[in-house]
């Protein structure tokens, strides 16, 4: 038998091009860009219309990571970087954006992306990205009222999620399912620590455990540790996911079975580009927008 | 009379032989994944050191992370404890222990019979123990065993926190693009962990003496970080990671002569 070397844990690159946008008689065509710890992400809104959004792996520069995952936002729409009239970064690496004509905090950006993707009733937004953990309240128009995010520790985020697809061979896009088989819900595990996941997971697979019932363990722990710090901001109906981990129903699933209530239904965002995974780009570049409408008003 | 102290930490299995209170040899193998395996192999080299047999052994005292794992032993002791057991009797002025492994870490503080007073753990978390500088060596392309002379050679020019090795890997990519030296990126390292673990100190009080102990006291990178962050001399001993394992046997020892009320003056 041959090494097995398939890449359980890379989750797959995507570009998404919103089918049937009119680009006649555009008045203003924004992008955001939000460069995260794992994944950079990019919006092209025309007249605040999602027409296509990229999805990336961050590499170690920053500026490169925001130059790549926009022009590959670009790429087979028609659309050339000098035609976008305001560019707004955000994310963790948004100080590093070249091409941004201003800033925006990702918290900012993703309250007003989700207001955006599911409308003015979101409340609370449960941002799970790579790296961090983000509970974020917001008023109707998607204004933050409140947020709280583990700024110490990584425990709990989706980082966990790509050690243990490597650990234990399950793609990365199907451990949520997977974890949902175990042949019981298991008591959570006791650490996340990111750097510890793996010899964790392996104590419980010695002891017999199934993989599933290691993911459900494990997904359970991260999804206490996310309830947790909703708890503590105040979790307040409708609540919504965003970030990577929106799409993995094994976290999702738990942590309404914790709180005891049901997230919105995931947007048809293959159709309209309503991605979770992108809510902060989409804020970006809908604050893009307005910056650009301000300026232009001004002069 | 001859005792053993068996240590299961999570990366190396120790053993120490002590022969009336002097030790005799001692012995190490990796913790691997068979348990039974690693300890055989660790006593097999104590033994031969000192040239006896298994069954020369009247009693095996076992402590470490791992204790639970360890097959046939006459008595169990906690890390903490055999610490400051091992520190008082090879520095007799020791009253903080500080022990730092690859996974876990503790500060104690110690009467000069070597009595635990208070401790201070790290459990849990990556970024306080060997863990943290394993991943940062990793992430810096520096093998851990010449990182600490690299950071020897700097001056202090940058820093980074040591709140969560996730983090602290992606401090360090961005310090490696900012075109960061490396011998500075890994001082940074040690001072980040050295910090952590002052913290733990202070959290129990500072007293001299200072010993440090556990695998990560051989790195002279971390040891020199210490210092700077104490401000005050440590001691650290010959073979800092058998600290555990001594301070089982001396625990066997005791256990041996059934002393009852703290420890007899060795």
């Amino acid at each position: 038998m041959g090494e097995d070397n398939f890449e359980y844990w890379r989750w797959r690159e995507y570009r998404l091009i919103v089918p049937n946008v009119r680009l006649e008689n555009v008045k203003v065509i924004t992008a955001g860009i939000d460069v995260g710890s794992v994944s950079s992400k990019a919006a092209i809104m025309v007249d605040g219309e999602i027409y296509s959004i990229s999805v990336m792996r961050t590499g170690s520069s920053s500026p490169d990571s925001a130059k790549k995952v926009l022009e590959n936002a670009l790429e087979g729409t028609g659309i050339k970087p000098s035609d976008i009239n305001y560019i707004v970064g955000t994310g963790y690496g948004r100080v590093n954006v070249p091409m941004a004509n201003g800033t925006v905090t990702e918290i900012a950006c993703h309250a007003k992306g989700a207001n955006y993707i599911w409308g003015p009733t979101v409340r609370t937004i449960l941002d799970v990205g790579g790296q961090d953990i983000k509970a974020i309240r917001c008023d109707e128009k998607g204004k933050v009222l409140s947020f709280l995010m583990n700024d110490k520790c990584a425990a709990g985020t989706g980082r966990g999620m790509e050690v243990l697809a490597d650990l234990l061979k399950i793609p990365i896009e199907e451990m949520g399912e997977a974890s949902l088989k175990a042949e019981e819900e298991p008591e959570p595990v006791s650490c996340t620590c990111v750097a510890f996941a793996r010899t964790e997971a392996i104590g419980l697979l010695r002891r017999g455990w199934s993989k599933e019932k290691v993911l459900a363990a494990y997904m359970r722990a991260m999804a206490l540790r996310m309830c947790t710090l909703l708890e503590r901001v105040g979790c307040e109906r409708d609540l919504v996911i965003t970030g990577g981990q929106s799409k993995n129903i094994g976290i999702v699933s738990r942590v309404e079975n914790i709180l005891g209530i049901k997230t919105l239904p995931m947007p048809d965002w293959k159709e309209n580009g309503r991605d979770p995974m992108a809510a902060g780009a989409i804020g970006a570049a809908l604050f893009a927008k307005a910056l650009f409408e301000k300026t232009t008003n001004k002069t | 009379m001859i005792v053993a102290g068996l240590d299961m930490g999570v990366q190396n299995v120790k053993v120490v032989l002590l022969k009336n209170g002097e030790i005799l040899s001692h012995g190490m193998a990796p913790s691997g994944f068979e348990p039974e395996k690693a300890v055989e192999q660790a006593f097999q080299e104590a033994l031969k050191r000192a040239g006896i047999a298994y069954n020369d052994i009247a009693h095996v005292a076992a402590t470490g992370v791992g204790v639970e794992l360890a097959p046939h032993v006459d008595s169990k002791i906690s890390v903490v404890s055999a610490d400051a057991r091992a520190a008082v009797y090879m520095y007799p002025s020791a009253r903080t222990v500080i022990d730092v492994g690859a996974e876990e870490s503790r500060v104690i503080k110690c009467d000069e019979n070597g009595a635990v007073l208070d401790f201070a753990l790290n459990e849990r978390c990556a970024a306080g123990a060997g863990a943290f500088l394993e991943a940062m060596a990793r992430a810096i392309e520096v093998k851990l065993e010449d990182m600490g002379r690299l950071s020897l050679k700097a001056r202090g020019t940058t820093s980074i926190s040591a709140t969560c090795v996730i983090f602290g890997e992606s401090d360090v990519v961005s310090l490696i693009h900012k075109q960061e030296p490396k011998h500075e990126i890994a001082r940074a390292i040690y001072d980040a962990l050295a910090e952590r673990i002052v913290s733990m100190v202070y959290r129990v009080g500072l007293k001299p003496d200072v010993v440090l102990v556990g695998g990560v006291a051989k790195d002279v990178g971390f040891a020199a970080a210490l210092k700077r962050k104490l401000e005050t001399e440590i001691l650290i001993p010959q073979n800092p990671e058998y600290a555990g394992a001594l301070g089982a046997a001396l625990y066997a020892m005791e256990n041996l002569r059934g002393d009852k009320n703290g420890r007899r003056q060795l």
